[in-house]
């Protein structure tokens, strides 16, 4: 009987102990959630205050009762902001739509087809992976200005159309296709590349979707390679862009334009994460780091 | 099977891979050995294409640039900082995240907004909401004020300020993918394992330390490898926050001196950018080796 | 320690977003679990008997209803106040740990005045490893184990803080064939030597019937029936308990019980009287349509047997021969009757003698305490006495 009471008292405390834990728990994770998403509320709001209003309040307010959109004209009129954007659309369809060309018929040639040299060439592509970036733009830089490709597009474009990470992943991808298939169409008279069109393309989709959209953030993010490759205004990215307009456009400290453009920027790859987010975060998850 | 094919597909199998081949070998195998190449012709001049001889002056040069031992100091203080910090914080988060369900699909999302902004346009956020100007204290430095402290400008003002405002720049860009990778590493702990546990009657604690811990361990490597690589590369969060005149502003790092020395102002040196760089491979490289050499010991491969 | 469940019921929400129905795991369990015996959990996947099982460790809380352990009202009660070991199907070991570490596990979990020295930590550990024969294993990891031994190291641990009562979940379910038989007979060694009241949970009737002193069989959330493995077997409560227990499973006929007659198809098999008062097959008012379910060991081959059935096949089985044959008022698709190689010359007739016909018959006699009567409806069984030999009650 005596027992049963201490455990009682225990379970008790127990249960206290359990509630006092959520508590803190969901107050941790409300404080990160407010440090995450105050930056972008202040941005959103700092992009709808007035110019004379933003530089009036020596305390900034939290809030403000007369939104203005001048500020959205204002970054598309003043500085070059829809051809930034322009810019870095064309650099990224282009780019994403040439390396999904080049990985998937690389994938395709380790996966499914046999020659001399496969494995050692395979081996030789996964030791490149360890190659950092930063090691090999310096001569990148030099090729391009050599080709006197600075300031173009194909500058800009063809040193980021393969990934070896991407090759591997769909060549995982690409290997869980059973051979049955492969054999069937060979029987039917299917010619390899048909194969690949018909067959292992559609099955690999969700993985070809993924490295879509990594890709698609990794371009629209660039800011190392646009930097170095372009110093003319008409062939910025959003990223030179946003460093531009903060060191030499809107005249003077024109900050709520400045976030506007801010806001503008960032709002396209938000909205494509809330669509797919299930598939950025498992894409990014498998094998994906920041930049 | 396979012999039988290899014969009429040799050539083909070379024609697919083309393509990536004429990249890579492009852009990445060639430029692999150049850099080495760069790295030891003495006073090379990208405007005259001439260089004096070879040897290792470039690579003095750099070690003794003043530029170069600030940037190296920088890089340090944030790798040493941002990393332990941002995984452990990470870790909290996730241990979290876990242990509710209400919600939580909502605050992954949101956890995970920062990986896909534009690190240079939400640095130029960071920026105001830190920044001291003539006409505002800003954001932080008011709340600094609410609770005594004095006003710092954290963007052009003490050192200290501005490594502060880096680091937690820093954290907030990574903390989205080290969440990520530590959620779902603790969901794909088999629940069995916390049964077990409870019927054993494991404290809270002894479960996460235990059992927990060592689970995930390959995952919390993983995080602290790529997270000393990618802080030793940091760059762009840096740009974002202090602009491109990252000498001037003593914040600059070492990728950043690479990029200094081959373009902009100060650029047109790819030889002292190669020496740099290489430095900067043989430091990641010799950490990365050091951490692999202590997970050996410490991390659990089922 | 003995275990009693009282009116157990356990309730989830509905996880479908439409209908938010509730899934009712276990239904009003009330059954008493004797002092130090082995019993066995029995019913197909999804009957609630692994839900039982988390009710009575404490992983799971009952919607309403009580559990004792002895007298001790344990309903409320954390696991680990229960004093219970559990085995779960997958052995949960720690990957990370050596085998001594794991079976260390629950003792360095003991605070308080139940602390234990090192030492005794470790001659509880090297007992309980004794007892389950893994001395020499002590210091490996469970990835160098095979599956037999890691059950037994999940039985030491489960076993090492002298549990009240041990659970096992499914334990021989991840075990190939050879080691279940071999893994079962070491389950009941173990329990006869702890005398732990020891309850396991399983699909599988052969395995429960072949170790268990009692066996629970459950369906849909419901206790379908209780009692030693062969009383069971041979006296079912209802049509899901003789279907579930028995291999090759039991016949299924449809029937009619028709002036003390029990027909299959046209055919009057058995002379049925009547059984308990309310069975009510006695006189022509207990005319009514039946299940008829006939063990495959209640057939005996005879030229003059009332049952006739198309021939199928032949299985030899060394002692045994298989006759398969069906019948049209069969719900399953075929009859299966065991019949002793005594018989087989019978058989090798009937194969002979219309080698070419496309339809040869078979006729059988029944074996009246092989036969079981069910209610088309309630499905429960009917009793009844045939031959003048007593019907078996319910």
């Amino acid at each position: 009987m005596e027992n049963r009471n201490d455990y009682g008292v225990i379970e008790k405390k127990a249960e206290v102990r359990k509630k006092a834990a959520n508590v803190i728990t969901y107050a941790l994770l409300i404080l990160w959630a407010v440090i995450v998403l105050f930056p972008f509320y202040w941005m959103v709001l700092t992009s709808v205050k007035s110019y004379g209003a933003y530089n009036s309040e020596y305390i900034p307010k939290f809030y403000t009762l007369s939104p203005t959109f001048q500020n959205y004209v204002d970054a598309f009129t003043t500085v070059s902001l829809g051809r930034y954007l322009m810019n870095t659309a064309i650099f990224t369809v282009v780019t994403t739509a040439i390396m999904l060309v080049v990985i998937t018929l690389a994938a395709f040639a380790f996966a499914r087809l046999d020659f001399r040299g496969k494995n050692i060439v395979f081996v030789l592509f996964l030791s490149l992976m360890m190659i950092p970036n930063e090691l090999v733009i310096i001569t990148n830089f030099v090729t391009i200005t050599d080709l006197n490709m600075r300031n173009t597009f194909q500058g800009l474009i063809l040193p980021s159309v393969t990934s070896i990470f991407y090759i591997y992943l769909l060549k995982e991808n690409f290997e869980q296709i059973p051979n049955s298939l492969y054999y069937a169409a060979k029987v039917d008279g299917t010619s390899d590349l048909k194969y690949l069109w018909k067959v292992m393309i559609p099955i690999s989709k969700p993985t070809l979707i993924t490295i879509t959209i990594l890709k698609v953030i990794e371009c629209w993010n660039s800011y190392v390679w646009p930097r170095l490759i372009t110093d003319d205004e008409r062939y910025y990215l959003v990223s030179n862009g946003i460093q531009e307009i903060r060191e030499n456009g809107f005249g003077r400290e024109n900050i709520p334009a400045m976030m506007a453009a801010v806001v503008v920027i960032s709002i396209p790859l938000i909205i494509l994460f809330l669509i797919f987010r299930r598939k950025v975060m498992a894409g990014v998850a498998r094998g994906g780091t920041k930049g | 099977m396979a012999g039988k094919r290899s014969e009429h597909n040799g050539a083909k199998g070379w024609l697919y891979l083309l393509p990536a081949l004429l990249f890579l070998g492009a852009f990445m195998v060639y430029p692999l050995f150049d850099v080495f190449v760069y790295s030891f012709e003495e006073g090379y001049h990208s405007a005259s294409q001439t260089y004096f001889g070879t040897g290792l002056y470039n690579y003095s040069y750099v070690l003794h640039d003043p530029y170069f031992l600030q940037a190296v100091k920088n890089t340090l203080i944030l790798v040493v900082i941002t990393v332990p910090l941002s995984t452990g914080i990470a870790l909290l988060i996730s241990v979290g995240l876990n242990s509710i369900t209400p919600l939580r699909n909502l605050f992954q999302t949101i956890y995970f907004l920062p990986y896909v902004t534009n690190t240079l346009a939400v640095g130029l956020v960071f920026m105001i909401l830190f920044q001291k100007t003539a006409y505002s204290d800003g954001l932080i430095n008011l709340m600094i004020t609410w609770f005594g402290g004095s006003a710092v400008d954290f963007i052009d003002g003490p050192y200290w300020a501005k490594m502060f405002v880096l680091c937690f720049y820093t954290i907030w860009v990574v903390m989205p993918f080290k969440i990520l990778i530590l959620t779902s590493a603790l969901a794909s702990v088999n629940q069995e394992y916390y049964n077990a546990a409870k019927v054993d009657g494991t404290s809270a604690f002894r479960t996460f330390m235990r059992i927990t811990l060592p689970m995930i361990s390959p995952m919390i490597f993983y995080l602290i490898i790529t997270g000393f690589i990618g802080a030793f590369k940091a760059y762009s969060d840096v740009v974002a926050l202090f602009g491109t005149n990252l000498n001037a502003a003593e914040m600059n790092t070492i990728v950043g001196y690479v990029y200094d020395m081959l373009y902009g102002d100060s650029g047109g040196y790819p030889s002292y950018a190669s020496a740099a760089a290489i430095l900067l491979f043989c430091i990641v490289l010799t950490i990365t080796c050091i951490n692999l050499l202590i997970s050996k010991k410490n991390v659990h491969y089922s | 320690m003995e275990v009693v469940l009282q009116n157990l019921t356990k309730k989830f929400p509905g996880r479908g977003r439409k209908n938010h129905e509730e899934v009712i795991a276990v239904n009003d369990f009330t059954f008493k679990i004797p002092d130090g015996k082995l019993i066995g959990l029995l019913g197909p996947s999804g009957c609630g008997k692994s839900t039982t099982l988390n009710l009575i460790s404490g992983l799971q809380k009952p919607t309403s209803g009580k559990i004792f352990f002895g007298t001790d009202d344990v309903t409320h009660l954390q696991p680990e106040h229960r004093g219970i070991g559990l085995v779960f199907q997958n052995y949960a070991l720690y990957p990370h740990l050596t085998v001594k570490q794991n079976i260390l596990f629950p003792l360095e979990n003991l605070k308080g005045k139940d602390k234990l020295s090192k030492q005794e930590m470790l001659e509880k550990a090297y007992e309980a490893a004794k007892l389950v024969q893994i001395e020499e294993l002590m210091e490996r990891k469970p990835g160098e184990l095979s599956g037999g031994q890691q059950q037994r190291v999940a039985i030491a641990r489960a076993l090492v803080k002298m549990p009240r009562v041990l659970l096992l979940d499914e334990p021989l379910s991840n075990l190939d064939a050879r080691l279940r038989l071999q893994t079962r007979e070491e389950i009941r060694r173990i329990q006869r030597e702890t005398k732990i009241t020891t309850i396991f949970v399983t699909h599988d009737q052969e395995e429960a019937m072949s170790i268990s002193d009692m066996i629970v069989v459950m369906n849909a959330g419901v206790v379908q029936q209780i009692g030693r493995p062969q009383e069971v077997y041979d006296n079912p409560a209802n049509l899901f308990v003789a279907k579930f227990l028995g291999t090759p499973p039991i016949n299924v006929f449809e029937g009619r019980i028709s002036g003390r007659k029990l027909y299959i198809g046209e055919e009057a098999v058995l002379d049925v009287s009547g059984g308990s008062e309310n069975s009510g097959i006695s006189g022509n008012s207990g005319d009514r349509e039946v299940y008829v379910g006939i063990r495959p060991e209640g057939f005996r081959l005879r030229d003059d047997g009332p049952l006739g059935c198309e021939f199928g096949s032949v299985e030899v089985m060394g002692r045994d021969i298989s006759v398969i044959s069906t019948n049209k008022a069969s719900l399953n698709a075929k009859v299966r009757s065991i019949i002793s190689t005594d018989h087989m010359g019978k058989i090798e007739k009937v194969c002979s003698a219309d080698g070419f016909s496309q339809t040869s018959y078979v006729r059988f006699a029944l074996i009246p305490h092989k036969v079981f009567l069910f209610d088309r409806k309630t499905e429960k069984r009917i009793a009844f006495q045939a031959d003048g030999t007593k019907g078996e009650e319910c």
